[in-house]
């Protein structure tokens, strides 16, 4: 078994080797180990593009906007990369769609790290494939097959606004049942059992 | 009173930071201390009469056990060499978690041996080869089997019976990652479990001597004399595959030194330094003049600066016993302003090491914060402006941004990893290929080049505009903002000058090890020693912090 220190290194060298600078190969080698880590095929999928890359031309996005398209396949490192550099900026535009991502397996990474940064989950669907990147601790996703994914058609980027998962009402029902920890006091107990007196007026 | 930290543009200077020493937050004497009170067991010593076969040795304490498995290999004497590029050693060991069973130990055996061609598992920590002094080996057996002990003389000049040549942790070839461990109390400081592979080992040198002697001659053989082991430490070879280690882990790096400038700060701060405190400085500079006069180089280079560090040491003395006042409010203080004064970098630094000393509850909590979680400080603050930047590189780069990278003797060498054994090396970029492979390692250069590509930005561009066009040189713009939080992350010289002393990188990430003795065999290899005059094992219990200065040589 490789270990994650190996993966980060391997992925850090192969990615200066396909000409990317040192500093993006340090990001990559981050993301491939955050990949696989969380079990997605981050390894497999960084070597097929970078197979792919010796016979084909991939697009790379600058300014990210809310709908990014090109009739040649986005580079999911370049696109990862400014997204996660303009995370701040972008995040106003609430959703943001790409069309046409090479290996979009590689951009979750980064949308992972930046979901962490902003302190707001990230909500992704690559085509029919879904995933809930919850502030870079966990990946949850429908996704399980382990497959290469040379493309996504569609991809979509939804920032989900901090909020409960739950209704007051449950809310309610647990603190009731929360309440029988709680001791009835007394009014000696009221007298004794704090710190401070009865009255403030002093 | 309130006392600066030292400044990280002097601190940081290379020539500086190699005169670094030993200290009480080196990481060999934080591991003693934090495993003084485990329970020490040689659990398997499986050796045939010439000492090959499989040894056990362990600690353990409540539910943890951490085990080194040792295996003692026969080769030749020509297969016997020092260099990372060796495929065969007298030894080879791993650290493993737990009580390695029958199973395991026949999968080790079959990985160990090999080093970096063999796969270790997540279960294994640490992994190291050592090759024996021959000449000092073949001494101590051959007298322990007459039943003599060996010529002490001729044992201080080496210091080991063995010493290691590369020593690796961290994920490497398999072994565990940092963070599955990270957590454990006892292994919080830097570079505990490689400490305790090297202690380990050190015990196993002495048994496996003891053995062959008794093998050799049953009836007259003896062991070897305690004193005569604690006054045996483990040799280190260590080449350039260390240096590019402190460029690479910038926070880590600030953390190290960070905490040895809060030590001196705030001992530079004590109002009234009792008089045990004070007779225990003494003590241990009178003391440690031993591990100077018989700290063995052929080096020039070292022989000056250990010529120049007996002559402060003369001159610190006399300044001690005839001038200095230790009832004086702030008298440290004033010591310290008399030594930065009076006495070279060698010196300086050998003091420093040495106010510690007296200090436990100074020096004890820093211990503790000699790690980093570099992942936290990874991503870079792309909501700032080039203003910010440039204000960073301003304050803490100004020596940096002043070097003229047109100079060809400025642009001298470059770093690389030789493809044969994936090692990084030095070489000089004008007489030699391979330089468009260079390593990240040019940090003075990339600075001041992103100073130069700054120049013609606006202030108030942000830096995720910035980078779009900058990403060759994200790695330094990444740096830059590390060092507005962390002072000490940098190293504040060029690392591809014609001048550049490899060895001073080696020897600042050794004294933190708490390694002695620095013997350079070039400007890019050194050999040291560790653990010299350390308890035995089994005398732990009765541990003395200031051990380092007991050594009888």
């Amino acid at each position: 078994m490789r270990s994650f220190s190996e993966i980060d290194t391997i992925a850090k060298r192969a990615s200066k080797a396909v000409g990317f600078s040192w500093g993006i190969a340090e990001e990559i080698g981050k993301n491939i180990r955050i990949l696989e880590m969380f079990g997605l095929p981050g390894l497999n999928n960084l070597n097929e593009y970078y197979k792919t890359l010796r016979v084909k031309k991939f697009q790379n996005i600058s300014l990210i906007a809310k709908n990014n398209s090109s009739k040649i396949s986005y580079c999911p490192i370049i696109s990862g990369v400014n997204f996660l550099d303009q995370i701040n900026t972008i995040e106003e535009l609430n959703e943001i769609y790409f069309e046409n991502l090479a290996f979009p397996i590689l951009f979750i990474p980064f949308l992972s790290r930046a979901s962490e940064i902003i302190g707001k989950r990230i909500f992704l669907t690559l085509d029919d494939k879904e995933f809930l990147l919850n502030f870079n601790q966990s990946i949850y996703s429908n996704y399980l097959s382990g497959s290469i994914l040379d493309k996504s058609d569609l991809v979509k980027v939804k920032f989900i606004d901090n909020k409960n998962n739950f209704d007051e009402k449950t809310w309610t029902e647990l603190y009731r049942l929360s309440e029988d920890t709680f001791v009835e006091e007394t009014e000696q107990l009221k007298e004794k059992g704090a710190g401070a007196g009865l009255t403030d007026n002093d | 009173m309130e006392v600066k930290l030292r400044d990280p543009k002097v601190i940081m200077k290379l020539s500086k930071l190699g005169s670094f020493h030993q200290s009480k937050l080196s990481f060999l004497r934080s591991f003693l201390k934090e495993f003084k009170d485990w329970d020490y067991t040689r659990e398997l010593f499986n050796l045939d009469d010439n000492g090959f076969g499989i040894a056990v040795y362990s600690f353990k304490k409540n539910n943890r056990t951490y085990s080194l498995v040792c295996f003692a290999n026969e080769i030749k004497d020509a297969e016997r060499s020092d260099r990372v590029i060796a495929t065969k050693w007298d030894a080879a060991f791993t650290l493993y978690d737990g009580v390695p069973t029958k199973k395991d130990l026949e999968r080790l055996s079959e990985n160990v041996p090999k080093q970096e061609v063999g796969r270790l598992s997540y279960k294994e920590l640490t992994l190291s080869r050592a090759n024996k002094s021959v000449r000092i080996f073949n001494h101590v057996v051959e007298n322990l089997s007459k039943g003599m002990q060996p010529d002490k003389e001729i044992l201080s000049k080496v210091g080991y019976l063995y010493r290691t040549t590369a020593v690796y942790g961290s994920g490497k070839f398999g072994l565990a990652d940092r963070f599955r461990i990270k957590n454990r109390k006892e292994i919080y400081g830097p570079f505990r479990l490689e400490m305790m592979l090297v202690y380990l080992v050190r015990e196993f040198t002495f048994d496996q001597v003891n053995h062959i002697a008794k093998s050799r001659n049953p009836r007259v053989a003896v062991k070897l004399n305690k004193d005569i082991c604690r006054n045996l430490g483990i040799g280190n070879s260590t080449g350039l595959g260390m240096a590019p280690f402190i460029v690479n882990h910038p926070t880590l790096l600030n953390n190290w030194i960070l905490s040895r400038e809060t030590a001196l700060k705030k001992i530079r701060e004590i109002k009234v330094i009792k008089k045990s405190e004070f007779e225990l400085f003494k003590t241990c500079i009178k003391k440690s003049i031993k591990n100077v006069t018989s700290w063995n180089t052929e080096s020039e280079f070292q022989k000056n600066k250990i010529r120049q560090l007996l002559s402060d040491l003369n001159k610190f003395t006399y300044y001690l016993e005839n001038e200095f006042k230790f009832e004086k409010n702030f008298s440290f203080n004033d010591m310290y302003i008399w030594v930065e004064k009076n006495l070279e970098d060698e010196c300086i630094e050998y003091i420093v090491s040495l106010m510690m000393e007296p200090y436990d509850n100074i020096v004890d909590p820093l211990t503790s914060t000699m790690s980093s979680d570099e992942e936290k400080y990874f991503s870079i603050p792309t909501e700032r402006s080039v203003l910010d930047l440039r204000n960073i590189l301003e304050e803490n780069y100004s020596n940096i941004i002043k070097i003229d990278f047109s100079q060809k003797k400025n642009n001298q060498n470059f770093w690389f990893i030789s493809k044969n054994k994936e090692e990084p090396r030095l070489a000089d970029r004008f007489s030699e290929n391979g330089s468009e492979l260079e390593q990240p390692l040019a940090i003075a250069r990339d600075i001041k080049k992103l100073y130069q590509r700054i120049s013609n930005q606006k202030n108030s561009l942000k830096i995720e505009k910035f980078l779009i066009d900058n990403n060759d040189l994200r790695h330094v713009v990444r740096r830059a903002f590390i060092t507005e939080k962390f002072p000490y992350a940098e190293i504040q010289d060029n690392t591809i000058g014609y001048n550049l002393m490899p060895i001073d990188m080696l020897r600042l990430k050794l004294s933190f090890f708490g390694a002695i003795k620095f013997d350079p065999r070039s400007t890019k290899w050194l050999r040291i020693c560790m653990f010299q005059g350390a308890p035995l094992a089994n005398d732990l219990k009765s541990f003395d912090d200031h051990w380092v200065y007991n050594s009888l040589n």
